[in-house]
């Protein structure tokens, strides 16, 4: 993990960090100058864009700093925990989903496109985007880094059982596994299956127990979480 | 566009590994270049179509080579040389040609919008929807060498409309400067032994969302 600081990094940059292609050749594509130093190429780059107008250095920090700490999971396990206590939320959830979280004071652009599906003892979800990343970012943040692996984007679609059982969360044979391709502007968020023994528990308590994972489909709550960013 | 990034079906891609605690960024420059790219986006010059074929664009191997992130630093890079923005000597250099224009940044940090999503507007052009709820479609079997959304795996497969989206621009003219050509998008059903044969399940479906041009009747 780099340690440089988001003040340092956008400090002077000079023209070490320059690009090693070769001048004058059009048919060079930058593509393949990237890997080799891309903390270099891209604080050269911020540093171009910012002596030319193009991007202010607060915007970018804002972008970051929301990024980091102002959306993130918790917002769709509170959704969920909604829709786990309150069947008619659940129902307008599952039907129209950006009415039912304006409910919960999230906006229309939040909820823009958002499709909710359920989870069930006959239907487990999972889903992906074969082509490139689409997440419901707006209500779990950006999406961790196996999401968007070639092995994700690939193996989801044709072999969806293979992957959830990969991933500690085996679904039994008489489970319908239904893949969502986010091929369009439609995001999907799943809403997992309430662990048996929680009646007593608070919506805030409920809450706690939703992992980003079991939002997209390939954990359980109550059974193998991997925690992402709160 | 049938690149390596329409890779929904392909195998020896390796194992899923989740990370514990994973934090949002993993280097301060993966932020930086997300940052990049949504504040050079706001600008107007490309819009989210253009921009994912640009991640597309990406000869194959370097694509499979690049990380996450460097994918975005270099669709960012080929999209401001090609509008103009800067030009290649410049990325080289690291210096702004003398006389070249001083813009005016249009995000700002002191008023950031909300951070919407990226996705397009909705039009608000009124067209007529080709299906409907409970038809059987098929996937047209195209291979365009331009942007689409499409997955090659279901092409020339069979479906049902399961639910309609409503009206959304169209990807593989809106990508290339070519309108927005809106139309309706549907939730297709395909059997999973459909797309995959009989060794796939007969219980599980995979759901597409597909806009009309990409759909046929059964």
């Amino acid at each position: 993990m780099e340690e440089t600081s988001r003040r340092t990094f956008l400090g002077t940059v000079g023209a070490a960090a320059s690009s090693s292609a070769s001048p004058g050749d059009e048919q060079v594509h930058e593509h393949q100058d990237v890997p080799s130093e891309p903390a270099l190429r891209v604080k050269a780059l911020e540093s171009l864009l910012v002596e030319k107008g193009i991007v202010d250095p607060a915007a970018l920090d804002a972008i970051v700093d929301y990024f980091e700490h102002k959306v993130g999971p918790r917002d769709g396990a509170r959704i969920v925990a909604r829709a786990w206590v309150d069947p008619e939320f659940k129902q307008l959830l599952l039907t129209d989903a950006p009415t039912a979280i304006a409910r919960l004071g999230y906006s229309s652009v939040r909820g823009e496109h958002l499709r909710v599906v359920e989870n069930t003892s006959k239907v487990h979800n999972l889903v992906v985007c074969t082509l490139c990343s689409c997440y419901p970012w707006a209500l779990l943040g950006l999406p961790p880094v196996w999401y968007k692996s070639n092995a994700y984007r690939s193996r989801a679609v044709i072999d969806p059982r293979g992957v959830l059982k990969e991933l500690g969360c085996a679904i039994p044979e008489n489970v319908e596994v239904h893949v969502w391709d986010s091929t369009a502007e439609l995001r999907y968020l799943v809403v997992p299956e309430r662990p048996a023994g929680t009646e007593g528990l608070s919506e805030e308590e409920l809450a706690a127990m939703v992992s980003r994972d079991a939002m997209i489909g390939v954990a359980k709550v109550g059974g193998p979480i991997q925690e992402g960013p709160k | 566009m049938n690149g390596v990034h329409d890779m929904g079906g392909m195998q020896n891609m390796g194992k899923v590994s989740l990370e514990k605690n994973e934090p949002v960024f993993h280097q301060p420059w993966e932020g930086r270049v997300y940052a990049l790219n949504r504040a050079a986006a706001a600008g107007g010059k490309w819009n989210l179509d253009a921009s994912r074929h640009e991640i597309e664009l990406i000869p194959p191997a370097e694509y499979l080579r690049m990380s996450y992130y460097e994918r975005w630093h270099a669709r960012l890079v080929e999209l401001l040389i090609k509008r103009q923005m800067v030009t290649r000597g410049e990325i080289q250099s690291g210096q702004r040609d003398p006389g070249s224009i001083k813009s005016t940044p249009v995000m700002k940090g002191g008023n950031l919008p909300v951070l919407a999503p990226a996705n397009p507007e909705r039009p608000t052009a009124q067209v007529a929807a080709r299906f409907a709820v409970g038809q059987r479609v098929r996937a047209r079997n195209i291979n365009p060498a331009h942007h689409t959304r499409l997955p090659r795996y279901a092409r020339g497969k069979q479906g049902v409309i399961v639910r309609h989206h409503g009206i959304f621009i169209f990807p593989d003219t809106n990508a290339h400067g070519e309108g927005e050509n809106p139309q309706h998008v549907y939730s297709v059903r395909f059997a999973a032994t459909e797309l995959w044969g009989t060794n796939a399940s007969s219980r599980d479906s995979i759901h597409l969302d597909l806009w009309d041009a990409y759909l046929e009747l059964a």
